[in-house]
């Protein structure tokens, strides 16, 4: 059984990885993309979709966790709070598309950031926010009401009651929600095809703060749609090489969620 | 009677759910360092009785609640600090809940939260209200493990040593027995009966001879009224005031 799911993902990257191979190396990932993306690397939009995803999250999360802990823990179940919270769960199944249009209205043009690495982070901080939301809210919901009680009979307030029982034991869930938003933000092109990636922008190789806030940037999901459909005469490798980079990291982030939560499961304490 | 030898004094406490309306009109008096049994049927209300006492009620959706209560000649409900309040009552669940910390942390927890961080100071503390809820010996040698990985009955008496440790004047106890075995039950209200002496307490009890062994005046809630209040021997004689309260002592109905 765990065969059969496992097969298909080992096939789909195996495949693209034997695909990749010929154009697989370290330089790969340091250098530009080179004539007119017909060659070199992926250093600038491999940097690209990390300050993208760093910084989307940057925002997002934050106010995620503030705003899911505020309506799980302290707002009082009346009319606003479950509108609150169905606009929460009908946000977060909003088309990415959506997301890119409200971006490029409200940041890039009526904000005024213009095109930039802010305006599309900004974007992407909107389409994650709602899922931050409520994948925290039910991680702080799995907490059992009785430790909630028992803090407070004991005189605890209810902030200390979370600060010390409820976040403790929600933490695993909150980072695991927190980690897919980041293999969410790392994957989306529409977001940030509108408000701040473009299709070519040659970077410092080598330079982690080659990019700027204001600055527009190049993104792995965007280049590899760009060089598989948009570029003719681009190499066969070229186009599985970005993905295979897009795919590792986005494996890489989930491999690491995988060790947080068994490392966290092994101190899970009811 | 001085007042001052009342220490939860109830006016015409009424308690709604919404538009249910669940205790009506109670009125009685809890005196200082006695121990008062509460006995009733399940649903008339005794938990809800006890959660406006320490005003865990204020977090119940729903809830409205109007009458006085006054603990320690001070109006509840005009408190400015509800925790300072409900550091002054010792709060036991039905349910164990051993919170998912150490032992010593469970224990420690209360203190921690009202400012002590002296570590002699705190593990003196956990050391007395171990020892006080009979539990010391068993757990004295692994207070770094968990609390909730003890047993049932072990949990339980870690919840009444953490009800202790804030140090309160009064200890209220809901249905404490009813998730753990009779040895322990026994270990307990041999512990209750210890305690007695030094602090105000209210035993909820769904069993009636626990209310008979311990308590000084039982109060037989039912259908969210104060059906009758008397001292244990009157309650448990054959003319209590109240025909509902023969039978249900009796167990002709409940
Ligand atoms: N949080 C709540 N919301 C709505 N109704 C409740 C709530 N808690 C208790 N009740 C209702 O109030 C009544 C009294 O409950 P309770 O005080 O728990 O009684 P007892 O402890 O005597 O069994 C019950 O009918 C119960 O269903
Ligand atoms: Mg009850």
């Amino acid at each position: 059984m765990t065969l059969l799911l496992v097969a298909p993902l080992v096939l789909i990257v195996g495949y693209i990885f034997y695909q990749a191979l010929p154009i697989l190396s370290l330089d790969f990932i340091f250098t530009n993309p080179k004539d007119g993306m017909r060659s070199g690397g992926i250093w600038s939009p491999l940097l690209g979709t990390c300050y993208l995803v760093l910084l989307s999250l940057a925002i997002s999360t934050p106010i995620g966790v503030l705003a899911a802990v505020f309506l799980n823990e302290y707002a009082k179940d009346n009319w606003f709070t479950r509108m609150v919270n169905l606009a929460v769960v009908n946000l977060a199944g909003v088309p990415s598309i959506v997301h890119a249009l409200f971006g490029l209205g409200a940041f890039v043009l009526f904000a005024g950031l213009g095109k930039s690495i802010l305006a599309a982070s900004l974007t992407l901080a909107i389409m994650t926010l709602p899922v931050i939301i409520a994948s925290t809210k039910q991680a702080l919901a799995a907490v059992p009401m009785a430790f909630r009680e028992a803090c407070w009979n004991v005189g605890a307030t209810r902030w200390q009651t979370i600060r010390h029982v409820v976040l403790p034991n929600s933490i695993n869930g909150i980072l695991t929600g927190l980690i897919l938003e980041v293999a969410h933000a790392a994957g989306e092109t529409a977001p940030i095809m509108f408000t701040g990636a473009v299709f070519y922008k040659a970077i410092q190789e080598g330079d982690l703060f080659a990019y700027g806030p204001f600055d527009q940037c190049m993104a792995l999901s965007m280049h590899l749609f760009t060089i598989s459909t948009q570029v003719p005469g681009v190499p066969h490798a070229l186009p599985f090489g970005t993905a295979i980079v897009l795919l590792g990291t986005v494996l890489m982030v989930n491999a690491l969620s995988i060790i947080v939560r068994t490392r966290l499961r092994a101190r899970k304490k009811w | 009677m001085v007042k001052t030898d009342v220490m939860i004094e109830i006016k015409d406490l009424h308690v709604r759910y919404g538009r249910r309306e669940v205790l009506r009109g109670v009125t009685l008096d809890v005196y200082r360092n006695e121990v008062l049994g509460i006995i009733g049927p399940s649903q008339s209300g005794k938990t809800t009785l006890l959660k406006v006492i320490n005003r865990t009620i204020d977090s119940v959706p729903g809830a409205v609640v109007s009458g006085t209560v006054k603990v320690d000649g001070e109006d509840i409900r005009q408190i400015k600090d509800v925790y300072a309040l409900r550091r002054k009552i010792g709060m036991v669940a039905p349910l164990p809940v051993g919170l998912p910390m150490t032992i010593f942390d469970n224990v420690a927890f209360a203190p921690r939260m009202a400012g002590i961080r002296d570590r002699r100071q705190l593990e003196k503390r956990v050391e007395s209200c171990l020892r006080q809820a009979a539990l010391w010996d068993e757990v004295k040698d692994r207070l770094d493990t968990l609390g909730t990985k003890l047993s049932g009955g072990q949990q339980q008496r870690l919840t009444i040593a953490r009800a202790l440790s804030h140090d309160p004047e009064i200890l209220c106890l809901d249905e404490f027995s009813i998730a753990i075995d009779p040895v322990t039950t026994m270990r307990i209200e041999d512990v209750l009966k210890e305690l007695r002496s030094r602090m105000t307490i209210i035993l909820v009890t769904n069993l009636v001879q626990q209310a008979r062994r311990l308590a000084d005046r039982i109060a037989f809630l039912f259908n969210g009224q104060l059906e009758e209040i008397g001292s244990t021997e009157v309650i448990f004689s054959d003319s209590p005031r109240s025909r509902k309260t023969y039978e249900y002592v009796n167990g002709v109905f409940g």
